[in-house]
């Protein structure tokens, strides 16, 4: 249990590391940890999140500071720093498929090497990897994925490190937590042991090395949409 | 005179069927979800993590931690599920999934479609584009029949980098609809707009059809 994100992340932080961030678009981002990430300094990173925020928050708060070098997404498409940065070939990027990339991470959170998948078999995306047919279909050979340091968001959590998400919030973050040599989780109510249900943990805390409650979530709305109300 | 917009997503909805779980693609397929038949059990996927959307919420209902895949704001409902990205494609690459919806840059002859990378833009990424092609079993496209300049979108062979290889089932254009029974069979004419002729379709379509 840590006081909060700077002291969750003291002496797990190194320029050169790959960091698992979780998160679909802003929802279910680990917000706190990540601008603790910015303020290490770390540099040279390379992140593995299905997206890279937006310009001035979530990831794209390491964009302006230059402190990814690599990325590994499946969709960028919110972040016109992210842009001019790849453009001038400041950043690289490796696309995956959205359910390559989950699943990549889940084989690599689980000790798996590698799997078949028809998904981008014939495309680009199977450019020097392995493919085979079997039963006249063709597969292409992906590899599991870890990372030295995986940050996390949950809704609640215990001082065990067992998580509970919140609706569409969970997304990558169950398989980030299983896939990090160290996975720092931040939570909007830190509660004490036995009173979460133990039958309705998502992420078991042995996954979990550190925890702390986040503080001021913004929570950002990317495309808010309603309906009227009729009558 | 050539189908509308609205039109196109009120033709796909026709593909829909009692008990089908659906996951519908942004722009024109997302407003299929409009036109599901009153009384039809129809159950769509998010593919960030949720079974059984609702409708857009009323103002100052929005809750940030429910939006669907293109980030938009939605509800739940007392059918509804939420799971992880890894268990959502499980469903879509697990062939669990009955139809899916997509938009088209270009569509091939074969059922090859090229949905991803649009020319002389920045590449945004596939998000779940190929996994659904590749997984769920059923694929109609949507899509306008000739780009601005007037150029065949429904070709021998897809010029820009494939989304998936012959994943396509059925193809919605402004102009016509073209379905084949099986992977294996050509694309058929089935149906054309109203006021459009064959003769008129087969000019502006570069692909062969039957």
């Amino acid at each position: 249990m840590c006081a909060d994100a700077a002291a969750a992340l003291a002496g797990l932080t190194r320029d050169g590391m790959t960091v698992m961030s979780g998160g679909f678009g802003l929802c279910g981002i680990p917000e706190n940890l990540i601008v603790a990430l910015r303020d290490s300094g770390a540099r040279n990173l390379t992140v593995i999140s299905n997206n890279a925020g937006v310009d001035g928050f979530g990831l794209g708060l390491l964009l302006e500071t230059r402190q990814i070098r690599k990325m590994v997404s499946s969709y960028v498409g919110e972040n016109r720093e992210f842009e001019r940065q790849y453009l001038a070939k400041e950043l690289e990027l490796e696309f995956n498929p959205q359910g390559t990339l989950a699943e990549r991470i889940r084989a690599g959170g689980a000790g798996i090497y590698g799997f078949y998948t028809r998904t981008g078999a014939g495309t680009v995306v199977a450019e020097g990897k392995e493919q085979r047919t079997v039963n006249g279909e063709l597969f292409v050979l992906e590899t599991g994925l870890t990372a030295d340091l995986s940050i996390v968001k949950a809704w609640k959590g215990d001082t065990e490190g067992n998580l509970v998400y919140r609706k569409t919030a969970r997304n990558f973050n169950p398989m980030m937590a299983t896939a990090g040599r160290v996975t720092v989780a931040e939570v909007e109510e830190l509660v004490e042991p036995g009173t979460l249900d133990p039958d309705q943990i998502h992420t078991p805390g042995i996954f979990v090395q550190r925890i702390f409650r986040g503080t001021n979530y913004q929570k950002r709305i990317e495309q808010r949409t309603v309906r009227k109300r009729v009558g | 005179m050539p189908w509308t917009r609205e039109d196109l997503a009120k033709r796909a909805a026709r593909e829909l069927r009692d008990g089908y779980y659906v996951n519908l693609g942004i722009g024109i397929p997302t407003l299929v979800a409009n036109y599901i038949p009153a009384g039809m059990d129809v159950v769509l996927q998010s593919e960030n993590g949720m079974l059984g959307m609702g409708p857009f919420p009323f103002e100052g209902e929005e809750d940030p931690d429910l939006i669907n895949a293109g980030k938009q704001t939605i509800t739940e409902l007392p059918t509804s599920s939420f799971f992880s990205s890894s268990d959502s494609f499980g469903m879509i690459r697990g062939g669990h999934i009955n139809l899916s919806v997509l938009g088209a840059l270009e569509v091939a002859e074969n059922g090859d479609l090229a949905n991803w990378m649009v020319p002389g833009k920045m590449v945004k990424g596939m998000g779940g584009a190929m996994d659904l092609v590749a997984g769920v079993r059923r694929v109609v496209v949507v899509m306008e029949h000739n780009s601005k300049d007037g150029v065949p979108k429904f070709r021998p062979r897809c010029e820009l980098p494939l989304t998936g290889a012959n994943c396509v089932d059925m193809l919605i254009t402004d102009l016509a609809v073209f379905e084949r029974p099986d992977r294996s069979s050509p694309f058929k004419l089935l149906e054309l707009a109203p006021g459009v002729t064959a003769e008129q379709v087969r000019a502006k379509t570069s692909a062969r059809f039957e």
